[in-house]
């Protein structure tokens, strides 16, 4: 397991952030465009990670804690700790909540393929659990709001139509050395902020020992390369490593179909997407 | 204006919705409302006030030309107050331009054509906007005005062209959408135009009046901040906040006056000069080989 993020160690000067500034702008995001398609409630899969847990905090300030529904999904191998995580922010916050374990259905599933690899089951269970997030969101009448950073969709560290999935999405600009600070900054719970960050797929599983490297070098890299556009000469000049490089800007470029609609085949002169544009907010 | 140079000018900080004409009319008639009831006399909308700003193919659904009976009950706004707004105006050739128009005692008095479209980055102006041709002053009520739509404004020439015709005010309507998070207060581009709002009004001794929209589209955040700068570049009044407000200031033209004594920069502007040395370079561009 790699060390944990630690708030004390300093961040890099450009990632740094005006918490209270962003969080105005993604309160206001919330508000806007969840009240403006006529819903007045989110609902989110809680996971104890700190992602999920901004988020959390951020829509319950954005609507109000009743109108927040937060979802803990464990699997018979999750970590106890993210479920007692989980249930810390939801008392916190005063938001609602439900359980739901989905080892019944997920391992009925794999009882039929049980050579199935780590990734298959890994990603199985994400979007098992998102589609509890849809279905939960038509019971309670609600938007499902996304918890994805910007890391994260960069290096396509998720699972398509599964935690990539949602509605909409106040924290996919934030990096995740970013989203530490903001989460710290609007009283996510310390442990929370400081935990190694994990999908979570069994005991003991670290983003950063998969991955290969710490968040904190990948946004600085990931900052260079996309906000600023450096090539990877410039990178070198930035002092990163040949190796580094050459694996950060492959997962960008690989993972780029995760982040767009499905291709359509064109065939007329008016194709959706491609001369057929609209705002997704067209009259609102 | 009471005759002595002061004015009262109130820019409506608002949240127009997207691709929505009716219901944006029905605001400015509450916003002209409120502003009139507030004792103001020039009334500045912001930048495609009308339509809202990333409409995409919605350009042509949202179009009005300038002879037809929408534009003659927009300017019925214009009863008590002058107004200016932001619309898509359609020409009878049907092309689109993202205009801002000025109107004054029911009638219409000048009709700015945005020239510079940002099609870069977040933007993607000229794939449905025809370009406007002209940076022209007009009269109004209360002296010699320009409009400058948002990124005409990030073009030192459109605003150094309206100074040297004399005006008494820049007119800036904007759709500003707010990005760059840094440790600052402020997003790095509000800061940006505070930057060049008051170095306009300051180098070309104008007042200067910002207005931005509020709200958000498709995710994006416009973070208002709309101002009125006078002529010695010191901010009048601000909303400092990205929520929608009636930013009023009580504005006296003779400062123009007395700014220009102070420091006639504008008298000793060299337009000949000017011309000359540009006429020069563009000769000395034309002329390269490659």
């Amino acid at each position: 397991m790699s060390a944990p993020a630690s708030l004390s160690e300093p961040v890099f000067p450009p990632l740094q952030i005006n918490p209270e500034l962003v969080r105005k702008i993604l309160v206001g995001f919330i508000q806007n465009e969840v009240r403006k398609v006529g819903f007045e409630r989110v609902v989110l899969g809680l996971s104890g990670g700190v992602d999920s847990s901004l988020v959390a905090t951020l829509a319950a300030q954005a609507l109000g804690p009743k109108n927040v529904l937060s979802v803990i999904m464990p699997y018979r191998t999750s970590d106890p700790k993210s479920m007692s995580d989980a249930l810390q922010v939801v008392r916190q916050l005063g938001i609602e909540h439900l359980e739901v374990d989905i080892t019944p259905q997920i391992d009925a599933y794999f009882a039929r393929f049980p050579d199935a690899d780590p990734r298959r089951r890994g990603n199985k269970m994400a979007r098992e659990r998102k589609s509890i997030e849809y279905d939960q969101s038509s019971a309670f009448r609600a938007l499902v709001i996304g918890t994805s950073n910007k890391t994260e969709l960069l290096l396509g560290y998720g699972t398509i139509y599964g935690d990539m999935a949602s509605a909409i999405n106040p924290i996919g600009d934030l990096y995740k050395t970013q989203v530490w600070q903001l989460a710290d900054a609007v009283g996510v719970p310390t442990a929370i902020v400081q935990k190694a960050p994990s999908a979570d797929l069994w005991s003991g599983q670290s983003d950063e020992t998969e991955l290969g490297f710490q968040y904190r070098m990948i946004d600085q890299l990931l900052y260079y390369l996309v906000d600023r556009r450096y090539s990877v000469d410039e990178l070198k000049g930035q002092g990163f490593d040949q190796a580094f490089i050459t694996e950060i800007v492959r997962r960008v470029r690989e993972n780029q179909y995760k982040r767009r609609l499905p291709l359509i085949a064109k065939l007329s002169s008016r194709t959706i997407d491609r001369e057929f544009r609209y705002p997704r907010d067209w009259g609102r | 204006m009471t005759g002595d140079g002061r004015l009262s000018v109130a820019l409506a900080q608002m949240d127009p919705a997207l691709g929505d004409r009716g219901r944006n009319l029905e605001r400015h008639r509450e916003w002209v409302k409120q502003a009139a009831e507030a004792g103001a006399q020039l009334l500045v909308f912001p930048e495609l006030s009308l339509t809202g700003y990333f409409l995409k193919d919605l350009v042509p659904d949202s179009a009005i030309q300038l002879d037809s009976p929408q534009m003659r009950e927009l300017a019925g706004l214009s009863a008590d107050l002058d107004v200016v707004l932001g619309a898509v105006i359609e020409s009878p050739d049907h092309r689109y331009f993202n205009a801002s128009v000025y109107f004054s005692r029911g009638e219409l008095q000048h009709v700015h054509r945005k020239v510079y479209l940002p099609t870069y980055g977040m933007f993607d102006e000229q794939r449905y906007f025809a370009p406007g041709d002209r940076f022209r002053s007009f009269a109004t009520p209360f002296g010699r005005a320009g409009i400058l739509v948002c990124e005409d404004i990030w073009h030192l020439s459109s605003a150094y062209i309206l100074s040297l015709e004399g005006v008494d005010m820049i007119i800036c309507p904007s759709s500003s959408p707010g990005r760059g998070i840094t440790t600052d207060e402020r997003l790095g581009t509000a800061e940006s135009y505070a930057l060049v709002c008051r170095t306009y009004a300051q180098f070309l001794t104008t007042f200067f009046l910002y207005c931005n929209r509020v709200g958000f589209e498709d995710g994006a955040n416009f973070w208002g901040g709309s101002m009125v700068i006078g002529p010695n570049g010191d901010i009048i009044a601000q909303q400092q906040d990205a929520d929608e407000a009636l930013v009023l200031a009580h504005i006296d033209l003779a400062d123009v006056r007395r700014e220009r004594l102070a420091n006639p920069l504008l008298r000793d502007e060299r337009i000949e000069l000017t011309i000359n040395e540009l006429r020069r370079v563009w000769h000395e561009r034309t002329r390269k080989p490659f």
